[in-house]
């Protein structure tokens, strides 16, 4: 009897050691498809099963983008539907996801492997692409694109077309934004501080110079802001690290492969150790949060509570009328400055560029009626509309010479640091590596030494992509 | 009909009236269970080349494992979450579960539900609720300067403190309920003919009550193990298994190689060691009970 008893109780020990990890697996995945982050991942994704036929026998499209909390990107489509042509026979289904970045990735790669869950069209950050891709979620456009007189005719900047093309020669998205990043300031906190309201730093070392003259002569003002943590994703990536690493000369990738280790990467961590070593930086709760680039732009700049952003032009969309924090002054009261190279060497300064295309999942059995609509929206007028409200830059070489779009704030400047642009390595595995980066970074702010951090950088890069696609300097 | 007849025809009226469930567990439990397994020695990934080829790896990823620093960290780090839930969540518990002894009932019905709330509500909303009390201009840090206290970055600072904290306040009343109906169970005469033969309370608490709940105090550490090496919601909805690698635990790593960094494959590797770990620590377990 006792020895039953025996045996029951490690059976039972065996079956709950196993339940714990069944339980891992199914919780991982409902933590994607409708779990919760910090930033609340909400579930208003999930769209009708059958999306072929709607109730009038229209066609049904459905698109699917991330929310970031403002409606821009909502109200360019169902502005885009209110001006279609072919309204009556098409009915759109607007299917947005709430997430922070990272988790918007991984929800619509989900989606695209079912033919229930993908959508028509779905927006694709262009550094995601070349992966999808890869993975054969997406349609390619070639044939689709021969009709398409505007993007045989040079309208589309060439260096966006090539940012959507795949190793294959073929395109895969429509890119409907770009964008360049630099150092915006707030001209009050700089008078305040007694500075030039003129800035343009030539080093880093000007940067934490005048970092140092805010925190004294404005003690209750936060000098310096960059995307820093794991939680903001690929903007700690792009924003901040590669905007650093780019400007020491160096690049992620040396001839194809990964650089895990140099003194360039740890000069680059050194700037944001520095940051938030001397209290320069904000408090972490408020930078490692997934909301922190919107706190940065929305609440802290505007409010003079902030000196300098190292942020995106998209930035300004905030102030606009249309936009979620609109500052009517924003014109006068903002600077922008280049992002300076690490000792003010040629090229003198910087900038990362990217963008967001459209495209058509593989598996959406609307593709024409889809390829149809992302025509229209990227027609002029409606586009027009939506690139001024969403505070980009165009991807539309006539529409960058309309004067209502030419005349915005900064626009000139920021459209001018395109010239010089460095883009993101177009290669499927920067997805995977640039999450070590952002686990990287965040080591460094909350006080890991920039050493420690680069090793752990090599190792989880070295495991990620293999030690043959890796190399040190 | 004979009597082995009737016996046989009893046997399979069993057997019919079990299969549904041994077919569900099959289907929802086992299977799952046997794929993940699979699906570790497979390149199976969420995007990129990976994911249009499904690939048998063999142990390539558990070798990629044993090179992995994060791996060791976020081992230790489950480790220590581990080990500061269970004695912060027995301890409490038993501590409470003692003191509710013998009180009257009133006493214990006020007392009592006041604990479990931090059990019956939902991981989600313990971590919003420790989040906002440990916050930066959280409950306590407001208590903390209304005695003139510095300011403490609790979910910076110190965070594998903060959500081990987080992590008893949910776990103590299960323990709790545990040791009291433990306790209710040890037999009052022979506490009182330990009393009688001139026992200190000490000495009855070592001698008496604790050898008569052995078994309760057994289980009930098992039942923790496993339901405190699994937790993913409370950490990640609090520091997100940051700053950096402070909290990162074995369950969200596997998620950010999952899910984040797309390596499906390595993620399902990583929770088999959640998988041994947690195996191990039964059969410790049930060894221990069995000595007796």
């Amino acid at each position: 009897m006792k020895k039953m008893k025996r045996i029951q109780a490690a059976a039972l020990a065996s079956v709950m050691a196993l339940s714990l990890t069944a339980c891992q697996g199914a919780g991982g995945k409902s933590e994607t498809q409708g779990g919760s982050t910090a930033a609340a991942t909400q579930k208003e994704t999930e769209k009708p099963a059958d999306q072929t036929t709607a109730a009038a026998g229209k066609t049904k499209i459905s698109i699917t983008f991330r929310n970031d909390g403002s409606d821009v990107l909502k109200k360019w489509f169902e502005h885009a539907y209110e001006t279609y042509d072919k309204k009556d026979s098409i009915e759109l289904d607007i299917a947005p996801i709430t997430a922070s970045e990272g988790d918007y990735f991984a929800k619509v790669a989900l989606a695209l492997q079912s033919a229930d869950t993908a959508p028509d069209i779905v927006c694709e950050d262009t550094f995601q692409l070349p992966s999808d891709v890869a993975a054969g979620y997406l349609t390619n456009l070639s044939s689709y694109l021969k009709d398409y007189k505007e993007w045989n005719d040079g309208t589309f900047y060439g260096a966006l077309v090539d940012g959507v093309t795949y190793d294959d020669g073929s395109v895969y998205g429509i890119p409907y934004c770009t964008d360049t990043r630099g150092l915006w300031y707030n001209k009050d906190v700089f008078a305040a501080a007694g500075l030039d309201t003129n800035w343009q730093p030539k080093t880093w070392q000007d940067v934490l110079d005048t970092c140092k003259i805010i925190k004294e002569k404005c003690p209750d003002v936060v000098p310096f802001w960059c995307n820093s943590g794991v939680a903001t994703g690929e903007a700690t990536s792009m924003q901040t690290y590669e905007m650093l690493l780019y400007g020491t000369g160096e690049q992620l990738l040396d001839n194809n492969k990964w650089i895990v280790k140099s003194d360039n990467i740890l000069k680059s961590l050194n700037f944001i150790s520095t940051i938030y070593k001397d209290g320069y930086g904000p408090s972490l709760s408020k930078v490692l949060n997934g909301e922190a680039g919107n706190i940065a732009s929305r609440e802290y700049l505007p409010k003079g509570k902030l000196a300098i952003s190292l942020d995106g032009y998209w930035m300004t969309g905030n102030y606009k009328e249309t936009g979620a924090a609109p500052w009517p002054e924003y014109k006068d009261k903002l600077g922008i400055a280049a992002m300076p190279t690490s000792e003010g060497q040629a090229p003198g300064s910087i900038t990362m560029s990217g963008g967001w295309a459209l495209s058509i999942p593989n598996l959406s059995d609307q593709k024409d009626a889809a390829m149809d609509f992302i025509k229209h929206c990227m027609s002029y007028d409606v586009y027009l509309d939506t690139i001024i409200a969403q505070g980009n830059i165009a991807t539309r070489t006539d529409i960058a010479k309309d004067a209502s779009y030419s005349s915005q704030p900064f626009m000139e400047t920021c459209t001018g640091f395109l010239s010089g642009a460095f883009y993101r390595p177009r290669n499927s595995q920067y997805t995977t590596v640039t999450t070590h980066i952002q686990t990287m970074v965040e080591s460094v702010v909350s006080g890991t030494s920039p050493e420690d951090a680069m090793a752990q950088y090599k190792s989880d890069v070295t495991n990620s992509v293999g030690a043959e696609n890796v190399v040190e300097k | 009909m004979n009597k082995k007849q009737s016996g046989l025809l009893e046997e399979a009226k069993k057997s019919v009236l079990l299969m549904p469930s041994v077919l569900l567990l099959l289907v929802f439990f086992v299977a799952p269970i046997l794929l993940t397994v699979y699906y570790s020695f497979t390149n199976l990934a969420l995007s990129g080349e990976n994911a249009r080829q499904l690939k048998f790896i063999g142990l390539s990823n558990y070798f990629t494992m044993f090179k992995d620093r994060t791996v060791r960290i976020s081992i230790g780090n489950t480790l220590v979450f581990l080990l500061g839930s269970l004695i912060g969540q027995q301890v409490l518990g038993f501590i409470i579960a003692l003191n509710m002894r013998n009180k009257n009932r009133v006493f214990r019905g006020i007392v009592g539900p006041i604990f479990l709330a931090g059990w019956i509500m939902p991981e989600v909303v313990v971590a919003l609720c420790c989040s906002t009390f440990f916050g930066d201009s959280g409950t306590l840090n407001q208590i903390f300067s209304f005695f003139h206290l510095p300011q403490v970055e609790f979910l910076f600072a110190i965070p594998m403190l903060t959500v081990i904290l987080a992590n008893i306040w949910h776990g103590t009343a299960f323990s709790m309920m545990n040791f009291q109906s433990a306790l209710d169970g040890v037999p009052a005469d022979i506490e009182e003919a330990a009393r009688v033969d001139g026992a200190g309370p000490f000495q009855t608490m070592i001698r008496i009550i604790l050898p008569c709940i052995k078994n309760t105090i057994a289980t009930n550490t098992m039942l923790n193990t496993l339901s405190t090496l699994g937790v993913f919601g409370l950490i990640y909805m609090m520091t997100g298994g940051g700053p950096g690698t402070k909290t990162l635990t074995l369950p969200i790593f596997m998620y950010r190689q999952a899910f984040i960094s797309q390596q499906l494959g390595y993620g399902t590797a990583i929770s088999m060691i959640l998988l041994v770990i947690g195996i191990v620590l039964s059969v410790f377990y049930t060894r221990i009970m069995r000595n007796d």
